[in-house]
């Protein structure tokens, strides 16, 4: 499969979480918009080391992408702990997930 | 170190010891302890310079090593103490003259308030100290130490009376007109390192053949601007007129006796270089005489006692440039010494009669002081004869050989000079027949005030006029007597190498003794004939309101040269530094400074609307400098 397709398909990914990030208010969504993105670079990264393993001489050519895949998906488990507690604790004190009222700090 | 004159630092340093004494104790110091000291002081130094003039005298010259004052790279200068026949004439001129000043001002000040007067005496004995360090130095550098220090103490005692702003302008005034000179002076002395990488007299004077004619000319202009600074001529004179508005003995001191002939010291130190610059010879010449004549003709018109004389030293001055210009360098020194002697003995005539009027200065107002101040009236009169000319009075000996020598050079110059000394002999006996002849034009007050001065003022009066009286007999004239120019013979040795350089080009062809007794004739018989005619016309002087008119007019406005200084010079500098002040200050550097302030804090306002609190506006435009990153990493 021309490696196209996955650029393609992963630009599409981010693309969406892009905009998802930047137009919708509800907290959640943004959330997993931004796993959209974190998940579309994923792809690309393992797309690209697939490839760079069939082209090259090296035997072990590529494999850093691959764990460097395992690692943005640790991250994003962390970062996904961390997140989700933080809007548990903001419904909590606005009972809204609505990015709009975290303006306390401003004046 | 076995040489005795290695002991000559005594004479600057007892001045100095005066100086700390009677500056840092002004307030617990009585006056009578205070005029002991700083006379004291002045006395021992000049006891030691009678020494060191007697070694001199029997043929031993030195120069005193004491420590390297600069020491980097190639140039060295030591500070260096000369002793020759040069030096030890002006020390005992400064030590002896300065001594019978100090004396003198002990009374004259006595009114003062006991701080002031320490003060006034720590300030005479810095300026004797710093004149001391301008005579004995051994090279450029230290005599430029005194040259500055001289400066500096003039400046002081002009404005010793500060409260009166008058004084602080005219010490000002002679201040900044110093250093317009003195930095010439500086740049001759930078010119002669950078050429010759010396400053001491013996190895400058030993290697001037190196230099180019080019070099010597501008060297020698150069410090020929340092000494009309100092020794107020064309340009630069007008400062010492205004002078006199400091204490009547600091003016016979520093603007008549010792101060104001630096300059020419100066330039009969380094007489080898003026004699190999031709033209910088005439340019001296020219100068000395147009001053002397100039302001001969300001005199004429004086009214104040002591601008008279200013203007009287001013001129005299003039013929001693006159004397250097047309190598007459042993002319130049004798007449220095001769008018210390007249003219302090003048100068402190006019503050024995300034004293006695109760501190009035216009002869307007004087007259008929011949019968309440005997002693002043007679010591004044004898040196108006001396610097008026007559034999055998001392003037007449320096003058005749100035004018003498001037008339072998160009008989336009003496024909100049000559004019002047009519002149000369003209305003001091106006002066004379004003202030001691005729009736008393006073109020009555004053006339009841009138009174001989005490002995402390009188006897340096009686001393000076002895000395004014037979202070030329040094120096007679060949034609009078072989060898009686005893004063030329001793300094023979300073101006040998002048000397024999003038003697090779064969310049020199000596004046026919009927030349020389008719130009003399001519110079005391016009004298003569001025003397009586003022004489004659002052003592029958009645007050008139009477408008000067035309030519009388300019000269006793001073010829407008002050006016014509504050025209060009001065208005022009105020009106640029009002430019700079109101203009480029306020506008520019102001508007500078206070822009970026003002600009910082209106695009800070305007930046802070940016942070709007919204988290979607945070994130787009986080997502818009991302993309902004990108294009400029991809595509630029």
């Amino acid at each position: 499969m021309p490696i196209n397709y996955y650029i393609f398909l992963a630009l599409a990914l981010f693309t969406i979480g892009v905009i998802g990030v930047l137009t919708r208010r509800n907290a959640i969504i943004i959330f997993m918009c931004i796993e959209l993105m974190l998940n579309a670079a994923n792809l690309l990264l393992v797309a690209f080391s697939k490839l760079h393993t069939a082209t090259s001489n090296i035997a072990t050519a590529g494999s850093d992408a691959q764990i460097f895949v395992f690692f943005i998906m640790i991250v994003a488990a962390a970062e996904v702990s961390v997140g989700l507690a933080i809007i548990v604790m903001m419904y909590r004190n606005t009972h809204s997930v609505d990015v709009n009222f975290l303006n306390r700090l401003k004046n | 170190m076995s040489n005795t004159l290695q002991i000559v630092w005594l004479i600057p340093f007892l001045p100095l010891i005066g100086f700390l004494i009677n500056g840092l104790g002004r307030k617990q110091l009585s006056k009578s302890l205070t005029g002991i000291i700083g006379s004291g002081v002045i006395l021992a130094s000049f006891l030691i310079s009678i020494f060191v003039f007697f070694q001199v005298k029997n043929g031993n010259s030195h120069v005193a090593h004491y420590f390297d004052f600069i020491n980097t790279g190639s140039l060295k200068v030591g500070f260096d103490f000369q002793i020759d026949q040069l030096s030890s004439l002006f020390l005992l001129i400064i030590t002896g003259v300065g001594f019978l000043i100090h004396v003198y001002s002990t009374s004259y000040m006595h009114e003062e308030e006991s701080k002031d007067f320490a003060k006034y005496f720590a300030y005479l004995n810095l300026f004797v100290f710093s004149m001391l360090l301008l005579v004995m130095g051994g090279n450029y550098i230290i005599m430029f130490i005194g040259w500055e220090g001289v400066g500096l103490c003039s400046y002081l005692l002009i404005g010793f009376w500060f409260k009166d702003n008058n004084n602080n302008d005219a010490a000002k005034k002679a201040f900044i007109m110093n250093r317009i000179g003195d930095f010439g002076f500086l740049l001759a002395v930078f010119w002669l390192i950078a050429k010759l990488g010396t400053t001491n007299y013996h190895d400058v004077f030993d290697q001037v053949s190196k230099l180019s004619s080019f070099d010597i000319t501008g060297i020698t202009l150069l410090l020929f601007l340092g000494a009309t600074g100092k020794s107020a001529q064309i340009p630069l004179y007008t400062w010492l007129p205004d002078a006199m508005a400091g204490p009547t003995p600091v003016s016979a001191l520093i603007h008549a006796a010792t101060m104001v002939t630096a300059g020419i010291y100066m330039i009969a130190r380094s007489n080898i270089l003026f004699t190999m610059a031709p033209l910088t010879q005439s340019v001296v010449a020219v100068i000395g005489l147009a001053t002397a004549v100039v302001a001969a003709t300001i005199a004429l018109k004086q009214n104040d006692i002591k601008k008279v004389l200013a203007y009287s030293t001013v001129s005299q001055l003039g013929y001693m440039f006159l004397g250097l210009g047309v190598g007459a360098y042993t002319g130049a020194v004798f007449h220095v010494m001769t008018h210390a002697f007249f003219k302090a003995l003048l100068f402190l005539g006019a503050g024995s009669v300034i004293h006695a009027m109760g501190g009035e200065q216009d002869m307007r107002n004087m007259g008929g002081l011949k019968k309440y101040m005997s002693i002043t009236h007679i010591t004044f009169l004898l040196g108006c004869l001396a610097i008026a000319g007559m034999p055998p009075f001392s003037g007449f000996f320096s003058k005749d050989e100035i004018l003498a020598a001037a008339f072998e050079k160009n008989p336009v110059y003496w024909g100049v000079g000559v004019l002047t000394a009519f002149m000369t002999a003209f305003y001091m006996f106006r002066l004379y027949g004003l202030t001691f002849l005729g009736k008393f034009r006073g109020t009555h007050d004053q006339e009841h005030h009138l009174h001989e001065s005490p002995s402390a003022i009188t006897i340096p009066l009686i001393i000076l006029a002895i000395l004014a009286v037979v202070g030329g007999w040094i120096g007679i004239p060949e034609v009078f007597m072989h060898g009686g120019h005893r004063l030329e013979a001793f300094l023979e040795p300073i101006f040998a190498q002048s000397n024999t350089l003038v003697t090779s080009l064969n310049e020199k062809h000596a004046l026919s003794q009927t030349t020389e007794y008719a130009l003399m004739a001519v110079s005391v018989a016009g004298a003569l004939i001025a003397l009586l005619y003022a004489w004659n016309k002052f003592s029958k002087y009645e007050k008139s309101i009477e408008e000067e008119t035309g030519f009388a007019k300019v000269i006793s406005n001073k010829w407008y040269v002050d006016e014509f200084y504050n025209a060009i010079v001065v208005k022009p500098i105020q009106s640029i530094a009002g430019f700079f002040s109101n203009v480029v200050e306020k506008k520019g550097i102001d508007g500078f400074v206070n822009g970026v302030g003002k600009a910082v804090n209106y695009g800070s306002r305007q930046i802070r609307l940016l942070q709007t609190g919204q988290v979607s506006a945070y994130m787009l435009m986080m997502v818009v400098a991302i993309l902004i990153l990108f294009i400029i990493q991809l595509f630029l």
